[in-house]
């Protein structure tokens, strides 16, 4: 990921590019991540300002979702499909072996890495499957996942 | 000279494996040799396990290579694949594909057949027929063949669609809405995946169509975050069709008007139920509405609502086609139609199966498939997503209707079937389903949040032995509060794969001990 410091003008001219209409809450914060890939207190507080929300609206949506992370993640964000067409083709095996090849646990950052668990990401034929970075990845052996993870992202 | 068709997918299973890298290989390697090609980025036929599936058009007829890497590129230019040259992974014409040519493709026949993003590619083939035609007849006479057609919806709860629709179009009001559900979260499922990136406007016209025939003049797609690819395509084809006027106002001079605004989840499972899909689209924290009222009544911002799957969508187009009694001839009970089965886990031949309801479980994993990747014997399957029961090798002769699952406690859902082989630990996989539970769960019901919590930990003792008895007792009792007392079937079918592994899978469960003293 390439993100950016925070940047209340960049944040403003998201919103506008929404409308800032509350209701677009969801998609803004989805751009947020896109842009500065994680969900500061500033951001809540600029966007309770702007969309006309109370900061407490705009807490409940961004810890409701998953996607809204609101600590720093890695340079490289690595998924791991955890549901059961992966679970039947070894995606805990795997996930064992991305938590010691990358050196860090599910659910956890480091400079580097963020290393996540998905529930389906609809490559269900092709499973186990891995995301990195927005990209999906199908068929991943251990070896494989080695292997697409020294040719992605800033980390090496 | 005619320049030389070759199709290479962009969809995300085939992308997933090196679609991406092929199509650049064999970009550069024409233009090195002179070979005048016409690289055309399809969607996939759904032949997963052949992906990526490379096609190259001679003299009109299409001729597939299978499971290609970028490292062969070179090799099929030199075995003349271009002209369809023998090589080793030559398959031969993609229409004599058992795998394909023995399906009922009604939803899904122009998935890897077209170039999705090419009105003219559409419009070739029959794009947009339909909507004329529903313009034409008029909105009555399209509730009606829906009803007709007995179709039922594909999301999971089988409700038919043409009641929906009725009820929707007799509400009085000024603003109403079609709402497709297209946030799929059922592991082992990717039907509706594979036709947005494969047909996303044929799921466009069916969606026009709908807004028709209830007089909704917006539409809203609820696609997943996990789907980054289709979030691309679709994007792309709902501006193609808004550039030629078959999205917009005054749709090609009917007076008719409407649009489609695309939304994405972000990562909720339960934000597929379809009033947590709608508080989600409100910008709201995806907690599920009681109901009444229906969403038929009071919707999306309180309006009269549509909410249908990707799928019952799309497969409307060809019912105002070919008709409605076509369609019902299909299936068997009231179970008409076809229904995309999606072959997942464990199993050799993956890939999505459009088959008319009624064949065995048995075939599709058999015939289809071919068995387990693994090549061990099957050991459990579950079908209809993580909400589904876990079946056993002796229920695979169950017929692939709504009624026959019903009747063995299992549910059909969105069609997605996961297999398993005899390495899985049923145990492990009943923990998971209370554990996703409580992962996933609104919060709004304690059976749900708690329960799935406490189910977890006591399937964990359960294991280790910790009496045993009691502990499967209290298992038992949780099931049955969390089936009665939740509000949505996020809480109230979990049990269904716990329950499903107590009943058939003892032996993944410490033996009962021989009470001596
Ligand atoms: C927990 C839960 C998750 C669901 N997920 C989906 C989903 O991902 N996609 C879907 O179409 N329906 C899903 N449904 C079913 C919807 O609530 C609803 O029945 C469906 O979208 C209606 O469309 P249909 O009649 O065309 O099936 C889910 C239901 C529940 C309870
Ligand atoms: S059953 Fe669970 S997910 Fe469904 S409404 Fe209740 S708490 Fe929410
Ligand atoms: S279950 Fe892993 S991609 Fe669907």
């Amino acid at each position: 990921m390439t993100a950016m410091a925070y940047d209340k003008q960049a944040a403003s001219e998201i919103i506008a590019r929404f409308d800032a209409r509350g209701e677009m809450l969801v998609q803004i914060l989805h751009a947020f991540i896109e842009r500065f890939a994680w969900i500061s207190e500033d951001a809540i507080r600029q966007l309770a300002d702007e969309l006309n929300l109370s900061r407490a609206e705009v807490h409940g949506v961004v810890s409701y979702y998953h996607d809204f992370r609101t600590t720093p993640p890695g340079k490289r964000i690595v998924k791991i499909c955890q549901a059961e067409a992966c679970q039947a083709m070894g995606s805990r095996e795997l996930s064992a072996h991305a938590e010691k090849s990358l050196g860090i646990a599910m659910n956890a950052s480091d400079a580097d890495n963020t290393l996540e668990p998905v529930y389906c990401l609809g490559n269900c034929a092709c499973s186990p499957a891995v995301m990195i970075d927005g990209k999906t990845f199908g068929r991943v052996s251990p070896q494989r996942f080695d292997d697409i993870v020294a040719s992605s992202g800033d980390a090496n | 000279m005619a320049r030389t068709r070759v199709y290479v997918p962009r969809e995300t299973a085939a992308i997933s494996v090196g679609a991406d890298d092929i199509a650049i290989a064999i970009a550069r390697h024409a233009k090195r040799s002179g070979d005048n090609i016409e690289l055309i980025r399809n969607g996939s036929w759904g032949a997963t396990w052949l992906e990526p599936l490379v096609e190259v058009t001679v003299d009109d007829k299409r001729i597939a290579y299978g499971n290609i890497e970028a490292d062969d590129v070179p090799e099929l230019f030199t075995a003349g694949f271009l002209a369809g040259g023998e090589h080793a992974k030559r398959i031969g014409p993609t229409i004599d594909i058992p795998y394909l040519i023995n399906q009922d493709r009604w939803t899904f026949w122009r998935c890897g057949l077209i170039d999705p993003l090419s009105i003219d590619d559409f419009r070739a083939h029959h794009g947009f027929k339909a909507l004329e035609k529903a313009l034409d007849n008029g909105a009555q006479t399209v509730i009606d063949a829906v009803k007709d057609s007995g179709l039922r919806g594909r999301g999971g709860a089988g409700f038919p669609t043409g009641i929906k629709w009725q009820t929707v179009a007799d509400v009085q009001s000024d603003q109403k809405y079609i709402a497709c559900n297209a946030d799929e979260g059922d592991s082992g499922t990717f039907s509706d995946r594979i036709l947005m990136e494969g047909d996303p406007l044929g799921l466009i016209e069916s969606m026009a169509i709908a807004g028709f025939a209830v007089g909704a003049d917006r539409g809203y797609i609820y696609l997943r975050s996990e789907y980054p690819l289709t979030h691309r395509v679709l994007s792309r084809a709902i501006e193609v069709a808004r550039d030629n006027n078959w999205l917009g106002d005054d749709i090609q001079g009917s007076g008719f008007n409407f649009d489609i605004e695309l939304h994405l989840g972000a990562g909720s499972y339960v934000c597929g139920e379809e009033t947590a899909m709608l508080e989600s689209l409100e910008g709201k924290p995806g907690i599920v509405r009681y109901k009444p009222p229906l969403p038929a009544f009071e919707g999306l911002f309180g309006q009269p609502t549509v909410v249908n799957n990707v799928v019952t969508l799309a497969s409307i187009a060809n019912i105002v086609n070919i008709g409605s009694e076509k369609y019902a001839s299909y299936g068997v009970d009231r179970s008409k139609g076809t229904l995309a089965f999606q072959l997942a886990g464990n199993i050799k031949r993956g890939g999505l199966v459009e088959k008319e309801f009624g064949i065995t479980l048995r075939e599709v994993i058999e015939d289809w498939g071919g068995g387990t990747a693994s090549g061990r014997p099957v050991k459990a399957v579950q079908v209809g997503g993580p909400l589904g029961a876990y079946l056993p090798e002796e229920q695979l002769d169950t017929p692939l209707t709504y009624e026959a699952f019903i009747e063995i406690g299992a549910m059909l859902g969105h069609g997605g079937i996961v297999v398993f082989d005899d390495t899985a630990d049923m145990a492990q996989q009943a923990r998971f389903a209370m554990e996703f539970c409580a992962i996933e769960s609104c919060g709004k019901c304690t059976p749900c949040r708690i329960g799935s919590t406490r189910g977890a930990e006591v399937i964990d003792k359960i294991v280790a032995g910790e009496n045993r008895d009691e502990n499967l007792e209290l298992l038992v009792e949780l099931c049955n509060t969390m089936e009665d007392a939740s509000l949505c079937a996020m809480g109230g079918m979990t049990p269904y794969p716990v329950r499903s592994v107590l009943q058939h899978f003892t032996e993944d469960l410490p033996a009962a001990r021989s009470t001596g003293t």
